[in-house]
């Protein structure tokens, strides 16, 4: 294994040190238990947003608190869901008495950990409401699975909420909008090279070096299918017919293009395949009329990349376009 | 003979001491079909309740059992924290003020943590999880208590229906947690969960054996 890490168990707090040192003026954060928080927190009668999940993601969730995305974010250890104790504290930490809205990862354990800490916080008098994002067509059956993972439409419902919640919208309706972003976001990952757990100190999978694995998890779960590389052109083909097939995206439809990087492709890479994506989405006669191109839900040092189709209507473009200043995220400002 | 309060720490420190030595291997497990981390969250949780266990090691068995699922809550993370967590934690609330467990306290107690597991993880048996191990060491542990054989033997024949639980799962297709995303590929390998369930009773059997 070659890291630029100390300790194996020093990586998740040494990170959190060195983000606290670099944005002071965004966030603060707490330690045992670790979450991240807005500086100003809690804002008295706003919605609160928090999120959380397994390290090795970031910037998604830790870089995304602050002014118009997420209040808090929980990080657990590399992709290990974080504990009930951590979303109560942080929960407890950000609830400026209009409630709290958890935006949870359909993954089994981030559901389980998040419902147990709901119960929690609940139980002390906060209001809590919970999403689940699970926008990844690459999971089939999803009938007859855990269902499909959460991917993705996380970021942009982080965005699109963080904003609503801005706009002292109330608890059910930060939360009817995260679900309608969730039912309108569609998701599909590849990856080109696999990546190492610290902790574990070995790739997760072997793949080899003439070979790709389409449908890929954030986790590096398997996906749909293993086979032979191709051409960034005849990747981005797999991946935006599979996104494009799922939801009925339509002709005259307006859409959300976010390409992404696992964390090992370069951007220059990402817009070779943002290329391909606006000829198909124009031959179907879909509008790209906001994009999103970069790393910003990735996969620890895997190459490979993602891509997010989101319908956008009047309000999320304008819920979109509000103002957002995260360390991993900032216009407007 | 009775399992008593003494019985019931040192099963923890043998749980402890068991995850550590099967870290590797239970992380292997987890890599074919899941995220590679189940034997590293088994074993920090496990520490956790270690460093816990000293400050109620006075207190009566239900304490115990309870202050050591609420370590595993706080410190596993991934399915396994709130999974381990509540079956420790239910097991404790099963057998409130006790010192020392019969056949019949040790049923009541495993049931309760199998409920707990189950309610929380939404699992059905043959789902490929730590269900299909730990059902059939219940089953095992109340016919046992039936037909009033000692501590030890009941908790050999839960042991071993465990362990054929866990193999049971090796030809299963997964369909609840992240090894469900495998679908097919899912089958030939043995469910991480399911065997770390199956340690845990083996612990359970190891620490009576040789202390009886």
């Amino acid at each position: 294994m070659k890291k630029l890490i100390n300790k194996v168990d020093d990586v998740v707090p040494e990170g959190l040190a060195g983000m606290e040192a670099a944005h002071p003026d965004l966030i603060k954060v707490h330690y045992n238990p670790n979450f991240v928080y807005r500086a100003d927190a809690p804002v008295k009668g706003k919605v609160a947003v928090v999120s959380g999940g397994g390290s090795g993601h970031e910037p998604m969730h830790i870089g995304l608190v602050g002014v118009g995305m997420l209040d808090a974010a929980c990080p657990g250890a590399v992709f290990t869901s974080p504990t009930p104790d951590q979303m109560l504290e942080a929960t407890k930490a950000v609830d400026g008495g209009a409630g709290v809205l958890h935006i949870v990862k359909n993954y089994s354990g981030d559901i389980m950990n998040f419902e147990m800490a709901a119960d929690l916080a609940q139980a002390e008098g906060i209001e809590v409401e919970s999403v689940i994002t699970n926008d990844d067509v690459a999971v089939m059956d999803s009938l007859y699975t855990q269902g499909r993972r959460g991917v993705g439409t996380t970021v942009l419902a982080e965005k699109i909420c963080g904003a609503a919640a801005e706009q002292k919208r109330s608890l059910k309706e930060v939360a009817d909008i995260c679900r309608k972003v969730n039912g309108w976001g569609r998701s599909m990952g590849m990856a080109l090279t696999s990546c190492t757990v610290p902790a574990k100190g070995s790739p997760t999978f072997e793949l080899g070096e003439d070979e790709m694995e389409i449908g890929i998890g954030i986790h590096g779960e398997p996906g749909r299918e293993r086979m032979k590389l191709k051409t960034a052109d005849e990747i981005t083909e797999i991946l935006a017919t599979a996104v494009l097939d799922d939801l009925p995206f339509k002709s005259g439809d307006e859409v959300l293009a976010f390409v992404n990087s696992m964390g090992g492709t370069p951007i220059s890479e990402l817009y070779i395949v943002y290329r391909k994506l606006t000829e198909m989405c124009k031959a179907r006669g879909i509008k790209i009329v906001r994009n999103l191109i970069g790393a910003y839900i990735t996969s620890l040092e895997m190459a490979g990349c993602s891509i997010t189709l989101l319908k956008l209507d009047e309000e999320l473009k304008k819920l979109w376009d509000a103002p957002v200043h995260t360390p991993g995220l900032r216009w407007g400002v | 003979m009775p399992m008593t309060k003494d019985d019931v720490i040192r099963c923890l420190g043998t749980i402890a001491v068991v995850l550590k030595e099967n870290k590797e291997y239970l992380t292997q497990l987890d890599a074919a079909i899941g995220d590679a981390d189940h034997g590293i969250n088994m074993d920090r949780g496990f520490t956790a309740v270690m460093d816990k266990l000293p400050g109620v090691e006075d207190k009566d068995i239900g304490t115990i059992l309870k202050t050591a699922g609420m370590a595993l809550v706080s410190t596993v993370g991934g399915a396994g924290g709130p999974l381990y967590g509540t079956f420790f934690m239910r097991a404790g609330t099963a057998v409130p003020n006790k010192y020392e467990l019969t056949n019949g306290d040790l049923v009541a107690l495993f049931e309760a943590a199998l409920d707990g597991v189950v309610q929380r993880g939404r699992a059905n048996l043959r789902d490929k999880t730590m269900v299909d191990a730990i059902t059939p060491a219940v089953d095992e542990l109340r016919k046992a208590a039936a037909e009033g054989v000692d501590t030890v033997e009941a908790l050999r024949r839960a042991t071993i229906a465990a362990e054929e639980g866990m193999k049971g799962t090796i030809p299963m297709k997964a369909l609840k947690g992240r090894a469900s995303y495998l679908g097919e590929r899912s089958i030939g390998h043995q469910d991480p969960g399911a065997t770390s369930s199956y340690l845990i009773f083996k612990a359970f059997l190891d620490t009576v054996s040789t202390h009886t």
